[in-house]
């Protein structure tokens, strides 16, 4: 290629001004049409419409002691319940080898946290339990209310949740997760 | 292609034509003057029926997405329309959702023919891979397809199987989260499933072709396994084939009326009828019949295995059930192509079949109890006939003696004798390690 060149390139010789601008021009046209491929892959991923969506409120004062509302946020269910004071001590009861996933997997505090009742209930107030509504699994809505252990149960592949959604038999690998929480007021919380 | 042409330009314009894109000699060398086995079985009548399917699907598709609306909030009452207000839509649809059932009746029938005269050996092995791509996009396909008429089945189907993706370490949130376009399945997942679902049935045709031209670079196996020697082995596509084609495809046709006009809904999920709601989970998701083994497969792995969870240690499972057919050609180690001169293979593979219905029937039943355990024995059976029986029957099995060419099986088995007297399966040729030449 170079026999025309006063840069004759002859073996063992040091690389010329051209082998640079090769190597130059070819990476800068592979970075190039990465940034240029970008906007195709990254057009995928949620739009502005669906990230506003990412916090909510909610009005808990009319959910009864004992009841379970399931409201939406960012397209997920996610349960509310006022938990009894029988349901709370059946949860304070359990201890921690009897669970599979022993991490809370509460947003609100330290990510290693363990699982017992008082880090799956809402800091402020020990009777409400706010949780994601979806299966550990593979994404189903457990059921409220059903299962061997009085909580969830998860009717797709046969997750059992305790009163404090964690999870306590079947392949579900972790605990419903509790979403980022804040009381605005006792009546109302905001999640997101 | 592999074979010299015999096209003759009937005319000037043909001669012309021909000098500068010889289409005609093309179509002429593959599809009427192709030298094909002639001992070829109605089990290798499928490919032409799945091209047939491939066909039908494509036509049947295009029309339906004239009537049809990619919107969470519209695409259940467009479908409900096209069944009840456009003309013949009723037909145009239920031709597609069996036609889809159909396509892979005839797939698995096509697969299984492959695996029992053994014609993903050498020189087949890139026309078995190019096929099991085919096989991948058509799962793809079908589940990209089947979240369309957004009914409760559509959404939690697509649910769990985007749920897969969540349980690749480290990047599987953000991954699913990119693939469905949003935190949870919504319109912006309807919207890109449907404009992949349309595209991917092009590029299924794409690899049809390649994997017909990989099919007549090597030319058809057959029934013996044993390659084609010389002209007496063979007859020419057209009319031997294209006639025995076109009578099975009738006889398909028949089975594939019926489902549409008697019962078109019995292979489908009532619950499918109920439109998409993120709050409710059917109580019992299962996907088609045709994905049934792989999902009892997903289901069977539960528990952990090392590092790995029960939740991918699930999803790497069901995704090596169907990887593993890659490195069938390699696993095989026996000299000999055919079951029918494989006594102990022949058995080990209607066991096969066997392990692969039992998994589709598990599929379908709920997750709990004996089930999971009998799921577990089956998808370690089903690994086992790939990893162990295939490699270790070829270093131990004894084959049956293999003829010496297409022409003398074929006389042999009308009961004629031929000249070198190997006639009745007697004693002359073969041998364990008769190997078939593969070029005559």
């Amino acid at each position: 290629m170079a026999d025309a060149n006063s840069a004759v390139t002859e073996a063992g010789e040091e690389p010329t001004r051209r082998d640079f601008l090769y190597v130059a021009t070819g990476a800068f046209a592979a970075v190039g049409g990465a940034f240029a491929v970008w906007p195709l892959v990254d057009q995928m991923n949620p739009d502005a419409s669906t990230r506003a969506l990412a916090s909510t409120e909610v009005d808990i004062s009319n959910v009864a002691e004992g009841q379970v509302v399931t409201i939406m946020w960012r397209g997920k269910p996610i349960f509310i319940r006022h938990r009894t004071p029988a349901e709370i001590e059946e949860s304070k009861a359990v201890t921690l080898d009897e669970l599979p996933d022993p991490i809370a997997r509460n947003a609100n505090i330290d990510p290693a946290a363990d699982a017992e009742d008082i880090n799956r209930a809402a800091s402020d107030s020990e009777k409400w339990l706010v949780l994601v509504g979806v299966c550990t699994h593979l994404g189903c809505v457990p059921l409220t209310n059903q299962g061997d252990f009085g909580g969830w149960f998860c009717p797709c592949h046969g997750s059992h949740y305790d009163v404090a959604g964690r999870i306590r038999r079947g392949p579900a690998p972790e605990n419903l997760p509790v979403p980022p929480l804040e009381f605005l007021s006792d009546t109302r919380i905001r999640i997101g | 292609m592999a074979h010299e042409s015999t096209y003759q330009p009937s005319n000037g314009f043909a001669k012309w034509m021909d000098d500068r894109l010889p289409l005609m000699r093309v179509a002429h060398d593959t599809a009427i003057n192709f030298p094909t086995p002639k001992n070829l079985n109605y089990w290798y009548t499928f490919g032409g029926i799945l091209t047939f399917c491939l066909a039908v699907q494509i036509v049947t598709g295009i029309i339906l997405a004239m009537h049809y609306t990619a919107h969470v909030d519209l695409a259940f009452a467009s479908v409900e329309k096209i069944m009840r207000d456009v003309n013949y839509g009723w037909l145009l649809r239920y031709v597609h959702s069996n036609g889809a059932s159909m396509f892979f009746l005839a797939v698995y029938l096509h697969m299984f023919r492959g695996l029992y005269y053994g014609s993903y050996k050498a020189p087949r092995e890139v026309l078995w891979i190019l096929g099991v791509i085919i096989y991948l996009l058509m799962t793809a396909t079908a589940f990209l397809g089947y979240l369309l008429p957004w009914g409760q089945m559509s959404l939690w189907g697509a649910n769990v199987i985007t749920a897969l993706f969540g349980a690749i370490p480290l990047v599987g949130e953000p991954l699913q989260t990119w693939l469905v376009g949003g935190f949870a399945i919504d319109n912006a997942t309807l919207n890109r499933f449907f404009s992949l679902h349309y595209l991917f049935p092009f590029m299924i045709a794409g690899v049809v072709f390649l994997h017909i031209w990989a099919l007549h670079v090597p030319g058809n196996n057959n029934p013996t396994g044993v390659e084609v020697k010389d002209k007496q082995d063979t007859v020419p596509f057209h009319p031997y084939y294209t006639m025995k084609d076109a009578f099975a495809l009738t006889i398909f046709a028949i089975l594939f009326a019926y489902f549409v006009f008697y019962d078109p809904n019995v292979l489908g999920h009532a619950v499918n009828y109920v439109e998409a709601n993120p709050l409710v989970t059917p109580s019992h998701i299962v996907p088609e019949w045709y994905l049934l083994p792989f999902y009892a497969i997903l289901r069977a792995i539960t528990f952990d295995i090392g590092p790995i969870s029960a939740k991918l240690g699930g999803v790497i499972a069901m995704f090596a059930a169907i990887a593993i057919l890659f490195f069938l050609p390699w696993l095989d180690t026996s000299k000999v192509k055919s079951a029918r001169y494989r006594p102990l293979y022949k058995q080990f593979f209607w066991i096969f079949v066997g392990v692969c219905l039992v998994l589709g029937w598990l599929g379908g039943q709920p997750a709990e109890g004996g089930y999971v355990l009998a799921a577990q024995i089956f998808t370690a059976a089903y690994f086992a006939f790939f990893l162990i029986v295939m490699p270790v029957l070829g270093l131990i099995e004894t084959p049956k003696p293999v003829p010496t060419s297409i022409s003398d099986a074929v006389l042999a088995e009308n009961g004629r004798s031929h000249s070198d007297g190997s006639s009745g399966g007697g004693g002359a040729p073969a041998g364990a390690t008769a190997a078939p030449d593969r070029n005559a």
